[in-house]
């Protein structure tokens, strides 16, 4: 095994070091409290009446059998959301149209309104005393569907004779808004030069069409919530969430209740990667509890996640790039096609904004549909966009290569995108570090080792996300023994309790031991943005880091009273408060602790931020294939994963967020997929055919963290979380097919797709 | 899960006294990786399961060099492959006993309720068939004996009839010079459904260089497992060769009659027929004679 | 409708006593009914490994066998892995490897992989992937995993 190496360009003290993460044992033991581990007193199972339909009309709901069930304490459909009852009741002209159609789209996927878009769409709810109870009483509700031809397929959906979703969904365009309703729901363009000039000045073009499917973000702990509608009105929320701040947005205005009664409380997360952004359940519980006075449980089935959760988009995308003969890129076009699912939303702009952002193009074009099909309401992925884009716009890059017969990495080394490259829709670089990774993959052994079987082949590939600031809050209290408890409302997903912990020691000059990090519910903490976009260690420990010298402010104004002097003769260095003269007047952080108390009380650092600065994350991943002919099936030798993160902070749990990524990434080009009927049943929602890496089907990933500091952090820091799921798409893809010697134009990269390209 | 009632009977005519007052609604529970989930998810009924781990004839795993193997119907995957005996007399045996599912599965499914679940895609038939296994079953009317190849007869049915047990499996002593080997394609590693499998055992003549005799069956290309009898038939007398072997390949192919789903179309299926019967008798070759 | 059924059974060295429906999982029953909660539920089928738990010495998915069947056996779950004087070699190595990031799997992956180093204190790579190849992990894209079993066979030989 090779070691994974860090390239680390500044060493700190506390930052870039591996301890042990502080929730760590609970997790170990089987401590850790998940969502449906909570247990409240008198707490009611709740289960919900799914369609079975891919699109129908709803004609009528029929639940006093339901009712009338010896178990069942509530029964609920769509007319009992407070948002769906405000819409029906509104006066004409109350309501904007376009808030009212954004609302009615919010309403609607928790529970229907009179039209039912995906298999698996909720349309009922029931609270019962167990959860037998609760699924006999779902049989026991009647719905008449009048069903309608079910639209499955992008391409389809785009079409001019196809079944339409929504009677009052217009494409919006560029500042207009389509005449005739459509299943598109917007249509995005931008571009810098003139691609059409820059292709008749290329020496050679390339164009591909390229498809995926709908894949899953595959988290083991399924969807979970639980409500309680006290008697005071006042409504607890405990659910597996990224980000508990949206939960209670989402359920104040679905609801139409004041986000000051509500309080969400995040219980320990199994896994989101984006899908636990949305909200599914929250709203439904609530209202089940409101009904009932007692306690109210919602889980997920395995079945339910992958049918009425929401997955990545399927896509159809065109790529067509020009290059002049030594290989320098001069035009590009990028038209994605994604399908957002049952309702608006796909995330075909971010990427789009990523399709082309690894090259310094001097010409080039993007065009975004977003499309709604009668599948699930898509949610994040990981880098949402951005790994199908890549596929694309990388296979053609590759193919481009294999035609002017050019190493990858030289290519890529000759058109990236460095400090001052001006992206397509108009943004301009900083300081990456896109360069060194590729220096880096050159560098690295594993470019270095020739492969030694026939059927075996390299792919390689390079990915890009942005990272994002977004709000955070974080309090950092000082003990009187001179440890500090900080408290933040950032959920855990990957480790930032520790990287977050990290920065405040580093910034306080104190012990990582020190620091004691608790992740807090909404009354508890200031406004925190979700956890995801590759932010939390930036923007969370943006806030560790201000809230720590608000800290350090107040322990210098505490000494300056204690010794009499001025705050200005004091410093602060490496944990010591000092008197800038006088060698006797010292205190190290543990000492001035314990004086607090007596001096005026205990001293509290806060920080509420929304930094800008942040980086963005570049990737570059290699793989080695072999292709066994006679089956189809492929097997992964050798992966390294190469990535810019400005600053590891805890380099093992941004070496697990490479590692992580990429094996999600190696599953997406693989054998990860929808399967959908003509009916548009989903026919493969469980583990058993939805088939995700284990352990027997991958070797170690090997990585390599490449720091080039981002100027707009303290200590560096870039987002690392996202772009590692981004290469492993067309790298992987581009290995099979240069072991095979046919270019693959969809994922997943099957045995039976691998089969038919070699017949 | 609807309600179900259980009971764990101690003797063989305990289980068959419940097996009868119950008729088609008692369900025989071994592993419970097969029931447990078609129960839950409605595919199968019951009132009552009737537990089989407790029945001293269902555990026997016992090996006579004149009779052969017995294999209990609930003696688990992993008491098979674990079995020195087994795996030096029947590794065509133990090469399907721990493919099935993973180690957790392997823990409880039974080689018994494989065959009794009657999947087309069950990954220990075409070796127990292969293998020229017997189903010993007892019920009612008394016990009888069923081949393995006619022991299916639509997917998820067999030929038991409401009160029927299966007790055992016998697979006959396995002969000089000869060799079994059982694989199948999947997507992964581990885990999944074969999208074909294919069960061959050869025996050679004392050379080693023809082939006295073999038996091919298949896995998930019908509605049942298919016994290839012309397959296995075509390699008698001959010598052993590519030629022969592609033979026995093409005609496995012939017998094999997929359909397209989600998991293989037909073409892919067939296509695999041919490649894992030249795969499972070239090591079954191997191991007919000594080599591996 | 059946009655309930009283299973008594051994969990952790403890002797242990519950009412339950046949129809119950020993998974629902050890989560549900004696509030162990560490064992996870993830697929309810058999195919993540979330669930599992020791029985008689074997790994098992706790959520394909019904509480009824733990009559008379011994169990061990993530719950009896520790001990008074401390984390198991296993745990440790977790720690110390970074195995772990939104932790869901990791009690079924501690259990299996105990069973696996008291049968095979020398298994390498291979082995290790295969014997976990039914524990489903979508975080950590198992390599540090890996590195865990591997360091936890050195700790349990000094």
């Amino acid at each position: 095994m090779v070691a994974n190496q860090v390239l680390s360009e500044v060493e700190y003290r506390v930052v870039g070091k591996r301890p042990i993460r502080p929730d760590g044992v609970d997790k170990v033991t089987g401590r850790a409290q998940y969502g449906s581990d909570l247990r409240l007193t008198g707490t009611l199972q709740a289960k919900i009446l799914r369609s079975p339909h891919a699109h129908a009309k709803i004609k009528s709901i029929d639940t006093s059998l339901a009712e009338a069930h010896p178990g069942v304490r509530a029964v609920i459909t769509g007319k009992d959301l407070p948002l769906s009852a405000k819409l029906a009741n509104a006066a004409p002209g109350e309501i904007s149209d376009s808030d009212r159609q954004r609302m009615g789209f919010q309403a609607n996927n928790f529970l229907a309104g009179d039209k039912v878009l995906y298999k698996g769409h909720a349309v009922a709810a029931v609270a019962a005393v167990d959860s037998n109870s609760a699924e006999a009483a779902l049989a026991l509700i009647k719905v008449e569907y009048e069903e309608l031809p079910p639209v499955i397929n992008v391409k389809d959906a785009m079409g001019e004779g196809s079944a339409l979703l929504h009677e009052n969904l217009h494409t919006s365009s560029l500042g207009e808004t389509s005449e005739k309703p459509s299943n598109v729901a917007s249509y995005m363009l931008f571009e810098k030069g003139d691609v059409e000039q820059g292709f008749s000045q290329s020496d050679i073009v390339i164009e591909r069409e390229y498809e995926t499917a709908s894949v899953h973000q595959g988290y083991i702990e399924p969807h979970t919530a639980t409500a309680h509608w006290n008697a005071d009105g006042q409504l607890n929320i405990w659910c597996s969430t990224q980000g508990s701040f949206v939960v209670r947005a989402t359920t104040s205005e679905v609801l139409q209740y004041p986000i000051s009664k509500i309080k969400v409380t995040p219980m320990e997360i199994g896994g989101g990667f984006g899908g636990k952004v949305t909200c599914y359940q929250e709203p439904v519980v609530a209202v089940l509890s409101k009904k009932t006075g007692q306690p109210v449980k919602l889980v997920m089935s395995r079945t339910e996640v992958f049918e009425a959760s929401g997955p990545a988009p399927g896509s159809w995308m065109r790529v067509k790039l020009g290059a002049n003969k030594d290989g320098k890129l001069i035009s590009g076009k990028v038209t994605l096609a994604f399908e957002a699912g049952a309702f608006p939303g796909s995330p075909v702009l971010p990427g789009s904004t990523c399709s082309l952002a690894c090259y310094d193009v001097p010409n080039g074009l993007n065009e975004a549909y977003d499309v709604v099909v009668n599948k699930p309401k898509t949610a994040a992925y990981r880098a949402p966009g951005s790994p199908q884009a890549a596929f694309a716009v990388e296979s053609v890059v590759d193919e481009l290569c294999q035609e002017l017969n050019m190493d990858p990495i030289e290519f890529r080394l000759l058109n990236a995108s460095k400090e001052g490259t001006r992206k397509v829709e108009g943004p301009v670089f900083g300081k990456i570090g896109l360069i060194e990774c590729l220096e880096a993959a050159r560098n690295h052994e594993h470019y270095k080792t020739p492969l030694t079987g026939v059927n075996q082949a390299r792919g390689i590939a390079a990915g890009f996300w942005m990272n994002r600031g977004f709000h955070s809050s974080c309090n950092i209290t000082v003990n009187q023994d001179g440890t500090v408890n900080l408290t933040m409302g950032s959920v855990d997903i990957g480790g930032t309790r520790a990287s977050i912990s990290q920065q405040a020691a580093e910034t306080l000059g104190i012990e990582y031991a020190d620091v004691k990090p608790t992740i807090v519910d909404t009354d508890s903490i200031g406004y925190t943005m979700v956890t995801g976009g590759s932010r939390t260690s930036f923007a969370t420990g943006w806030a560790a880091i201000l809230a720590s010298e608000d800290v350090k402010q107040q322990m210098r104004e505490r000494a300056s009273k204690i010794w009499e002097t001025s705050v200005d003769d004091i410093e602060y260095k490496d944990g010591v408060i000092s008197h800038q003269s006088d060698p006797e007047l010292q205190f190290t952080f543990a000492e001035l602790a314990r004086q607090l108390n007596g001096t005026g009380g205990t001293v509290t650092g806060q920080a509420n931020v929304d930094p800008s600065g942040e980086g963005n994350s570049f990737g570059v991943h290699l793989v080695d294939v072999e292709v066994d002919r006679d089956t189809g099936k492929t097997t992964v030798l050798r992966y390294t994963a190469i990535q810019d993160v400005g600053k590891a902070v805890h380099p093992s749990y941004v070496e697990g967020q490479m590692q992580g990524g990429a094996v999600q990434g190696i599953g997406w080009a693989l054998n990860e997929e929808y399967f959908f009927n003509d009916n548009g049943h989903m026919m493969n929602s469980s583990f058993l055919d939805y088939r995700m890496p284990t352990a027997l089907d991958l070797p170690m990933i090997d990585t390599v963290i490449v720091e080039v500091a981002n100027p707009g952090h303290p200590y560096g820091v870039r987002g690392v979380g996202e772009v590692p799921i981004v290469p492993p798409l067309p790298a992987v893809a581009s290995a099979v097919s240069r072991a095979i010697g046919v270019r693959m134009q969809k994922l997943p990269v099957t045995p039976g797709s691998i089969l038919e390209a070699l017949w | 899960m609807e309600a179900i009632d259980y009971t764990a009977p101690k003797t063989l005519d305990e289980a068959l006294k419940v097996m009868a007052d119950h008729g088609d609604r008692a369900r025989v529970l071994a592993g419970g990786t097969d029931l447990l989930v078609q129960l839950r998810g409605g595919r199968r009924s019951a009132d009552i399961v009737v537990d089989s781990k407790f029945i001293p004839e269902l555990n026997e795993l016992s090996y006579d060099a004149q009779k052969g193997l017995t294999i209990g119907a609930a003696v688990p995957c992993c008491t098979i492959y674990e079995d020195q005996t087994v795996e030096a007399n029947y590794p065509g045996l133990t090469d399907c006993a721990s493919l099935i599912g993973s180690i957790q599965i392997q823990g409880r499914a039974t080689i018994g309720g494989n065959l009794c679940n009657a999947a087309p895609s069950a990954d220990s038939i075409p070796s127990i068939i292969a293998l020229g296994g017997v189903a010993n079953v007892v019920g009612p009317n008394g016990a009888r004996q069923v081949a393995a190849e006619d022991f299916c007869t639509a997917p998820g049915r067999s030929v038991l009839e409401p009160g029927e047990l299966l007790v055992s499996i016998s697979l006959p002593a396995p002969q000089a010079h000869s060799g079994a080997n059982y694989l199948r394609f999947i997507p992964r590693n581990e885990m999944d459904i074969a999208v074909a499998g294919v069960g061959s055992s050869v025996i050679l003549d004392a050379s080693g260089q023809n082939f006295v005799s073999g038996r091919i069956a298949l896995a998930s290309v019908a509605p049942t497992p298919v016994f290839s009898k012309a397959a296995g038939d075509s390699l008698a007398g001959k010598p052993v060769s590519e030629a022969t072997i592609n033979e026995a390949s093409e005609k496995a192919m012939a017998d094999a009659k997929p359909i397209t789903d989600m998991r293989g179309t037909i073409k892919q299926r067939v296509h695999l027929v041919g490649v894992l019967t030249r795969r499972t008798l070239n090591t079954a070759v191997k191991r007919a004679r000594g080599e591996e | 409708m059946p009655g309930l059924v009283h299973v008594e059974t051994t969990i952790n060295g403890n002797q242990v006593n519950f009412l339950c429906e046949p129809r119950q999982s020993l998974l629902e029953c050890l989560r549900d009914v004696l509030g162990m909660t560490g064992t996870k539920e993830g697929c309810n089928d058999g195919n993540c490994g979330a669930c599992t738990v020791l029985m008689d010495g074997r790994i098992v998915t706790s959520c394909l066998v019904l509480a009824v069947e733990a009559q008379g056996k011994e169990l061990t779950t993530i719950e009896g892995i520790a001990s008074a004087e401390g984390l198991h070699p296993v745990q440790q190595a977790f720690l110390e490897n970074a195995s772990l990031q939104c932790g869901i799997c990791t009690p079924g992956f501690i259990v299996a992989t105990k069973a696996l180093l008291d049968r095979e204190p020398d298994a390498d790579e291979g082995r290790i992937r295969h014997w976990l190849a039914g524990n489903l992990c979508r975080c950590t894209g198992y390599d540090k995993i890996v590195r865990a079993v591997l360091d936890a066979e050195e700790k349990m030989k000094s």
